[in-house]
């Protein structure tokens, strides 16, 4: 099962490098990994994306509290939550006919048209990961020149929150 | 406030501390911290020979002591060739700060003459670790790694330090913290009340239980807590490699190590328990072989101070977060509070039952191996001969092998800390700088560093600092002319293939190699002279010993757990299974 997990940790020199070291020294996968100082700058918030049943998923929690930099370690899909993802994609847009296409596309799937040359598309898309894969799949006969994703940010639903 | 270079800070910050002893090995980029050394009194500095002894003798002084061990290397081999003493502590929780010159700020990342990330190279294998980029910030830091190296579950610390750092003409003012704090770290310490309750009464409640601990209770200083439960409850004790000594190794109660190489008793009362009560041991693959046979019949009630060891390997039914001494305090006033006593018939029962093993294939009730005699020596009595003339009142520290499985099964530990081994990790070459790091601790106790002529010859180059620092410690050296516990695995799984375990005739004269170095060297061949030159050895109070002593060839380290087995499932012996 996909797990997002949200990480409140000290923006300070190696403590990235311990939360990826971690994963690769435990066995687990990293599947995405954001990750950007807060409002406090003193803190960086990481969200990254894992597979994994129950059990692993409360082990990967303890051993990232268990790194000394961090702060708040939570298990997003424990709880409602929202996530939400970034796909940048450079389609190949020569002739009329997969540009209508394309425009129609990007408006269903509430996108926009980002670049434009007299040969390509860019078009930039927000939203969870499902809904990236669906549009990609769409657009993928049109001809794909390149896909950027920035992986999975995450936040609880209600009132919960993480902070220090 | 007064001004001083950062190297003068660095070692002021450590007597600050309270660091009395550093093991070390200086280099270039270090020089300027190593000529602060030479200028003040208060930090001693013991030179070593190699770098990766310099943390194993300052793991071995934290064993020994309790007290959070210092060592000191330059950058680059300097840093790299201590990794595998960091690795070492890290594996067995021990608290040590391990300080590394560092090429300076402007170089870092070119590749510059004895460079090495090692804040990268140590990641995996460190509590914690700290890249120093100003010397304002040397006190604050070397507080905090003595801090987070000591509290929680104890381990290793990094502290790397850029020459630039340390340059001698460029002054800062000095202040020590009073204290220390971190928004991200707080160790926990008591254990959850509901939870240490649910295990009082899984306790009161069992059948067969049997108490499983480990080297957190020795970390932790919990012995005396651990005796006044287990002795409440008259429950049998067994302990893990690393907990040996935290239960009186003489006490009726005791039932022997577990695992791989425990005692018949211990490991079939495990497999056969209604109640494990471990306390500070971690579910090893060393001690539960098969995971999925493990002690099929037991409710698990897990004491740890990390949160990541309970439920790692097998899953607690009662889990417990806290320390040691805490919860072991707590459980102990919670049963007087109860009012009620364990089911006397029940265990009654289950004594005699454990009395019944013992009896059958017990290492203490028999002798389960064939006698020494002649030029024969087996190394089971090479360790009770050290156990009878130590007045089993030593510091036994050992290497990696089969000598070590043997020190652990015969060598009877009343006392936690009395034990120092590499559990974790398995590090040939740890036993004799620890030796040094335990007799630099306690000058006035024996310290014998049981080995092998195979892991011996890993840290040799130590028997020079021994002379440099008088460190007499006695080597106990089982020389049985091969690696016996790789040979013992060639033995049973590979048809006795002996592929690159045997040393043929290219063995060093052991006692012409200790007097070499200005020690005794003393060659024991016979039997009926084991005794009286192991007392030669001990009698020589102020000397270092090494006692090459030739061991049967052919001796296998039994009990042992079959692969893929049960706890139960052992070899008794070369012919004989259970």
């Amino acid at each position: 099962m996909k797990r997002i997990i949200s990480i409140l940790l000290e923006n300070e020199f190696g403590a990235l490098s311990r939360v990826v070291g971690l994963f690769s020294q435990r066995g687990y996968n990293i599947d995405t990994l954001t990750v950007a100082p807060t409002d406090d700058e003193t803190l960086s918030r990481l969200t990254l994306t894992t597979q994994g049943d129950d059990q692993m998923a409360e082990q990967i929690v303890k051993q990232l509290h268990k790194l000394i930099d961090t702060l708040k370690v939570v298990d997003l899909t424990q709880g409602p939550h929202i996530e939400r993802e970034l796909l940048l994609v450079k389609v190949k847009a020569t002739d009329c006919d997969v540009r209508t296409e394309l425009k129609s596309c990007v408006e269903i799937f509430r996108g926009h048209i980002i670049d434009v040359t007299p040969s390509t598309y860019t078009v930039q898309l927000a939203g969870d990961s499902d809904k990236l894969d669906a549009f990609i799949e769409a657009v993928t006969h049109m001809g794909i020149m390149e896909v950027v994703r920035s992986g999975v940010s995450g936040i609880s639903r209600g009132d919960k929150f993480i902070r220090v | 406030m007064e001004l001083l270079s950062g190297g003068d800070i660095l070692i002021r910050a450590l007597r600050d501390v309270g660091v009395k002893h550093v093991w070390g090995y200086p280099g270039g980029a270090a020089l300027h911290i190593y000529d602060a050394i030479y200028r003040q009194e208060d930090v001693v500095h013991l030179l070593v020979r190699h770098e990766q002894a310099a943390v194993h003798a300052a793991d071995g002084f934290s064993r020994a002591t309790g007290e959070v061990g210092t060592a000191l290397v330059t950058s680059g081999p300097g840093a790299t060739n201590a990794i595998t003493g960091i690795a070492t502590a890290y594996m067995d929780s021990i608290p040590l700060v391990v300080i590394s010159g560092q090429v300076p700020s402007s170089k870092i990342g070119q590749d510059a003459f004895q460079e090495t990330d090692m804040v990268g190279v140590s990641r995996p294998i460190v509590k914690h670790s700290f890249l120093v980029t100003k010397p304002e910030d040397i006190a604050a830091t070397i507080a905090k790694a003595y801090y987070i190296a000591g509290t929680g579950r104890p381990g290793p610390v990094v502290v790397d330090i850029p020459k630039d750092v340390t340059e001698p003409n460029y002054k800062v003012p000095y202040e020590f913290p009073s204290e220390v704090k971190m928004r991200s770290y707080q160790p926990s310490d008591k254990g959850h009340r509901g939870q240490i309750k649910r295990a009082v009464k899984a306790l009161l409640e069992a059948k067969r239980p049997v108490i499983y601990a480990g080297g957190g209770v020795v970390i932790d200083n919990a012995a005396d807590h651990l005796i006044a439960v287990a002795r409440k409850l008259n429950y049998p004790v067994t302990n893990t490699l690393m907990g040996l000594g935290c239960y009186p190794g003489t006490d009726r109660q005791f039932v022997g190590m577990l695992g791989m190489h425990g005692t018949f008793e211990a490991n079939t009362a495990m497999h056969h328990a209604d109640v494990i009560f471990a306390v500070g041991a971690r579910f090893d693959d060393r001690v539960t072989n098969e995971l999925e046979k493990f002690c099929p019949l037991a409710t698990i009630i897990h004491v740890d101070i990390d949160p990541t060891t309970v439920s790692k390997n097998i899953v607690a039914d009662i889990p417990i977060v806290g320390t040691c001494t805490s919860v072991l305090k707590e459980v102990l006033s919670l049963i007087e509070q109860s009012g009620n006593t364990p089911d006397g018939d029940a265990i009654g029962q289950w004594w005699q039952q454990i009395d019944e093993w013992r009896a059958k294939h017990g290492l203490y009730t028999a002798s389960r191996y064939e006698p020494s005699g002649g030029n024969l020596i087996k190394p089971q009595d090479v360790i009770k001969a050290l156990y009878k003339v130590t007045k089993g009142e030593a510091i036994v520290t050992s290497d990696v092998g089969q000598h070590q499985m043997f020190a652990a099964q015969y060598y009877l530990f009343d006392k936690p800390r009395q034990w120092i081994n590499s559990g974790g990790l398995g590090t040939m070459g740890f036993g004799l700088p620890a030796a040094m790091g335990a007799k630099l601790a306690f000058p006035d106790t024996d310290v014998a560093c049981v080995t092998g002529e195979g892991s011996i010859q890993m840290c040799i180059q130590e028997l020079s600092a021994c002379s440099q620092h008088n460190l007499p410690v006695k080597i106990i050296n089982l020389n049985n002319a091969a690696l016996g516990m790789v040979r013992q695995w060639q033995d049973m799984q590979y048809n006795s293939r002996y592929s690159q375990s045997v040393y043929e005739e290219s063995l060093p004269d052991f006692v012409a190699l200790a007097e070499a170095y200005g020690h005794v060297g003393i060659k024991v061949t016979k039997f009926d002279e084991l005794e009286e030159k192991m007392r030669e050895c001990f009698a020589m109070k102020d000397r270092v010993v090494f006692m090459d002593i030739c061991i049967d060839r052919s001796e296998h380290v039994y009990p042992m757990h079959m692969p893929g087995g049960s706890m139960r499932d052992l070899w008794l012996s070369k012919t004989e299974r259970t």
